[in-house]
């Protein structure tokens, strides 16, 4: 069953065609990766599905509801939450207070928000930094915190956007272990990548994206010798 | 709970201080009282929600002169006029809010807009005959040995302990919100709109809620403005000055803390009053020294100390983060 | 009321505004390169002002002559100001900015007053009470001369910034502040010297100024807001939209002087900014935000 449906999705930014008849299946509890080279179009699909603009032409199916249009408070209630390329955290809050603010779209009260942030700062093993500014993080962990945020929302669809950029390889592999662990627990995610290492390791399904349009789909092994695939990353006369 | 103990000291000491003080010192603690108020008010829109707001004397202005004009035009008092005042404010908040977050204006913008809008409303005023225009409205001053709280005329005691309960009133109401749900909010969007808004919070909705009850807050300062001054003027009341003084605390002592704006009100009044005596002391009676011994100390606060003074001192003392 | 009424407030309004509109070329100049809100900018336009006055009642140089040494005067204060004061502010939140200027402008205003007294100095040369004549519509000297100081002054700066070299670099740190770093230009040295070109431009549209009206301490934050309005309405990094947004401000205030009421000048200007920052905030001939 698919948790979320892109269908025949088109985006232009004056006269310029970013995203063209996009379509695509996220099934619910899969783990698929939207990969492509630069200006493909992922991130504006991505800014699509969070509600950040809305579509010119197509639609977005969220658990058999249309999002499309929505804007992001609204995306992030019906339970998609989504992190952010360049990281953003609450600077000025305390690493537990950031992710108070998430929980708090779950639990409205504050004691029990607290307590539900606590939680997920476990299992992101951030607990002992709870008190800590956020600013004072080192990259990855900031990463964890905005994972650790938009799950405290609890999210049925999780985007991440180039969570793995500027992680050096042991840090990307123990961020692609928290990922495969949240997604065993049933957590749906979709993900945006340039990292190949860790779209290899991670994802079950991969959408790959040309000039705004979908040219090939499947499983990772397969899509990477797909001859389409291959000419564009690597140019014509590319071979395996 | 070394914030609490100290925290009962000084409230103590700010009931019992009309015991041990003379009139003059009592009004300039009334003084301080009312900056660190409208200081409180402005913060729960700038320091919490992010918003720079630098016409805040629109809502002095406004409740003022709804209360004044309530209380001597229809012989309605204050406490009744108070509602008015709030109604008031918190509409002329909301619309400047709704224009503003509706069409993206905000950063130097918005604070141009809130400015605009009060110079707007000081010109107009000064055309209302009805309200006496640019000479003035004016309440009558029955003896200030009465005590007549219902319709605010009385003596300096009076109007310092009305003061001092309004100014308890707002940092009790400004705890509590601080810690609550709309607390977290503001604070996330004063620090990352976007990624607040990719949390669930619909900003805009709680940036217009910072602002109502910022204005609402405001507007009691004007009610009070009016019976203890009992003149308007609205080249006084309305003027940028007026917004500039009500900003001046919390920047000295702490934008978005607790006790920054009362800290700051206290700091700068006392200076204030330090200098007027020093000046005058000294025959240096020229019009501009006190202003220009402001002006630097404000610079040297701004360049050596921008998170102003209270958050290096609550650590000096030991007390937590958020206060 | 006729129409040759109307046309002589219409044209006075129009001069006046080319002054008005030097003076908000310098806050545009300084507001879109260094992006610093000079809340001090009338101030610096009321010292301009009284050292005209000054000038003029020690030598009895003309204002039209005094601009010279006291542009370059104010280059070099506001050269010193951003760089000694102001440059660590650019990366600091936006209110800190504010109440730093806001400390100058009160600073400045009342070190004024102490030097200068409340009252109302003024300038009087000789052909301040000539004017043209074409038909029944008149054209004062002291205002065209004034005007046509502001117009040489602008066009000055706008070839500065269009044909050199440092102009171009300066307007390459507007657009681009990381990228300019990067290319290795001295962005603070640039920065220095637009703040100065601006202070410049603030000088001669004050001296130009005293020829038109009198100077008081306490006229800094009223010239503050003018130059604010203008800029937001003629377009924020349009030098042009400066120039244009004066000459629309003071012809409509004089307008609304004959038909509405004398006080009511700024009122309208205020309701102007109001409309323009919500319904077109880049202004008339700006780029978009």
């Amino acid at each position: 069953m698919a948790l979320l449906a892109v269908r025949a999705l088109s985006k232009s930014f004056r006269g310029l065609r970013a995203v063209s008849g996009a379509s695509f299946d996220v099934s619910e509890g899969g783990l698929m990766a939207l990969i492509g080279p630069n200006g493909a179009g992922k991130t504006t699909i991505f800014n699509m599905a969070a509600g950040v603009y809305a579509p010119d032409e197509g639609e977005i199916v969220f658990a058999g509801r249309r999002i499309d249009g929505l804007r992001p408070h609204q995306i992030c209630a019906a339970g998609i939450g989504r992190t952010f390329q360049i990281v953003k955290p609450f600077a000025g809050l305390s690493v537990l207070d950031n992710v108070i603010v998430g929980a708090l779209q779950r639990e409205p009260r504050v004691p029990r928000a607290r307590a539900l942030a606590l939680g997920i700062l476990e299992k992101l093993d951030l607990a002992a930094k709870q008190d800590l500014p956020a600013s004072s993080l080192t990259l990855p962990d900031r990463k964890r915190l905005e994972v650790a945020r938009a799950l405290a929302t609890g999210p049925r669809l999780l985007l991440l956007d180039e969570a793995m950029a500027g992680l050096r390889p042991t840090e990307c592999d123990q961020l692609v272990a928290v990922f495969r662990e949240l997604n065993r627990g049933g957590l749906t995610i979709l993900l945006i990548e340039h990292v190949m290492r860790a779209v290899m390791a991670l994802a079950r399904q991969v959408v790959v994206l040309h000039h705004g349009e979908v040219i090939a789909r499947g499983a990772p092994a397969e899509v990477v010798r797909d001859p389409a695939v291959l000419e564009c990353y690597l140019g014509e006369d590319a071979e395996v | 709970m070394r914030a609490g103990a100290l925290l009962a000291v000084l409230a103590a000491a700010l009931v019992a201080l009309p015991l041990a003080a003379n009139s003059y010192f009592l009004s300039v603690a009334t003084l301080v009282l009312y900056f660190a108020y409208t200081g409180q008010a402005w913060n729960v829109m700038m320091g919490f929600a992010g918003q720079l707001s630098l016409g805040h004397s629109l809502y002095v202005g406004l409740g003022a002169y709804a209360a004044a004009a309530l209380f001597t035009k229809f012989g309605v008092g204050p406490w009744a006029g108070m509602w008015l005042a709030m109604a008031l404010c918190v509409a002329a908040g909301v619309a400047i809010g709704l224009l503003a977050f509706r069409f993206g204006i905000s950063g130097v913008y918005f604070a141009l807009l809130t400015i605009a809008f009060a110079e707007f409303t000081r010109i107009g005023f000064d055309h209302i005959g009805w309200l006496g225009g640019p000479g003035g409205l004016f309440l009558k001053i029955e003896g200030r040995k009465t005590f007549d709280l219902a319709n605010l005329r009385g003596g300096q005691t009076m109007f310092y302990y009305v003061m001092l309960a309004l100014a308890a009133g707002a940092f009790a109401l400004c705890a509590w919100l601080l810690r609550s749900r709309a607390g977290y909010y503001w604070r996330a969007i004063r620090e990352d709109e976007e990624a607040a808004r990719a949390l669930g919070i619909n900003t805009f909705r709680w940036k217009l809620l910072a602002v109502a009850i910022s204005a609402a807050m405001t507007s009691l300062a004007g009610v009070f403005f009016a019976f203890y001054y009992n003149n308007l003027f609205p080249e006084q009341i309305f003027h940028i000055s007026q917004s500039i003084e009500i900003i001046l605390g919390p920047i000295v002592g702490g934008i978005g803390t607790l006790f920054g704006p009362i800290l700051g009100a206290a700091m700068l009044t006392a200076l204030a009053d330090a200098l007027n005596n020093l000046v005058a002391a000294m025959g240096w009676d020229i019009p501009g020294v006190k202003q220009v011994f402001y002006g630097v100390i404000l610079l040297l606060v701004v360049v050596f100390v921008p998170n102003g003074i209270w958050p290096p001192l609550a650590k000096r003392l030991g007390l937590g983060r958020g206060s | 009321m006729s129409a040759s009424l109307i046309a002589n407030v219409v044209i006075a309004g129009v001069l006046t505004g080319l002054v008005y509109g030097l003076m908000a070329l310098g806050l545009s100049v300084i507001f879109g390169v260094v992006r610093v809100v000079n809340f001090a900018h009338g101030e610096m336009m009321t010292i301009a002002m009284y050292a005209a006055v000054l000038l003029f009642g020690a030598f009895r140089l003309d204002p039209l002559l005094a601009a010279l040494p006291v542009a370059a005067l104010f280059f070099a204060l506001g050269y010193a100001l951003q760089a000694g004061l102001i440059n660590p502010f650019i990366t600091r939140p936006e209110h800190s900015q504010f109440i730093l200027l806001v400390a100058v402008a009160a600073i400045l205003t009342n070190v004024l007053l102490m030097v200068f007294g409340p009252d109302a100095r003024n300038v009087q040369t000789d052909y301040m009470l000539d004017s043209w004549a074409i038909g029944q519509v008149l054209f004062d000297k002291a205002r065209v001369y004034a005007a046509l100081a502001a117009l040489a002054t602008a066009a000055g700066l706008f070839s500065f910034f269009r044909y050199s070299r440092t102009g171009t670099a300066i307007r390459a740190c507007a657009d681009n502040h990381l990228g300019a770093l990067i290319v290795g230009l001295n962005v603070k040295h640039l920065y220095a010297l637009t703040f100065g070109l601006g202070a410049a431009c603030v000088a001669v549209a004050g001296c130009m100024m005293t020829l038109l009206v009198e100077v008081a301490p306490s006229v800094g934050p009223s010239y503050t807001l003018l130059a604010f309005v203008i800029v937001i309405v003629g377009g924020l990094g349009s030098m042009p939209g400066a120039l244009l947004g004066g000459v629309l401000i003071g012809a409509s205030e004089a307008l609304a002087g004959l038909f509405i009421d004398p006080s009511a000048k700024s009122m309208f200007s205020f309701g102007l900014l109001i409309l323009v920052l919500l319904l077109r905030p880049q202004g008339l001939l700006g780029r978009k935000p």
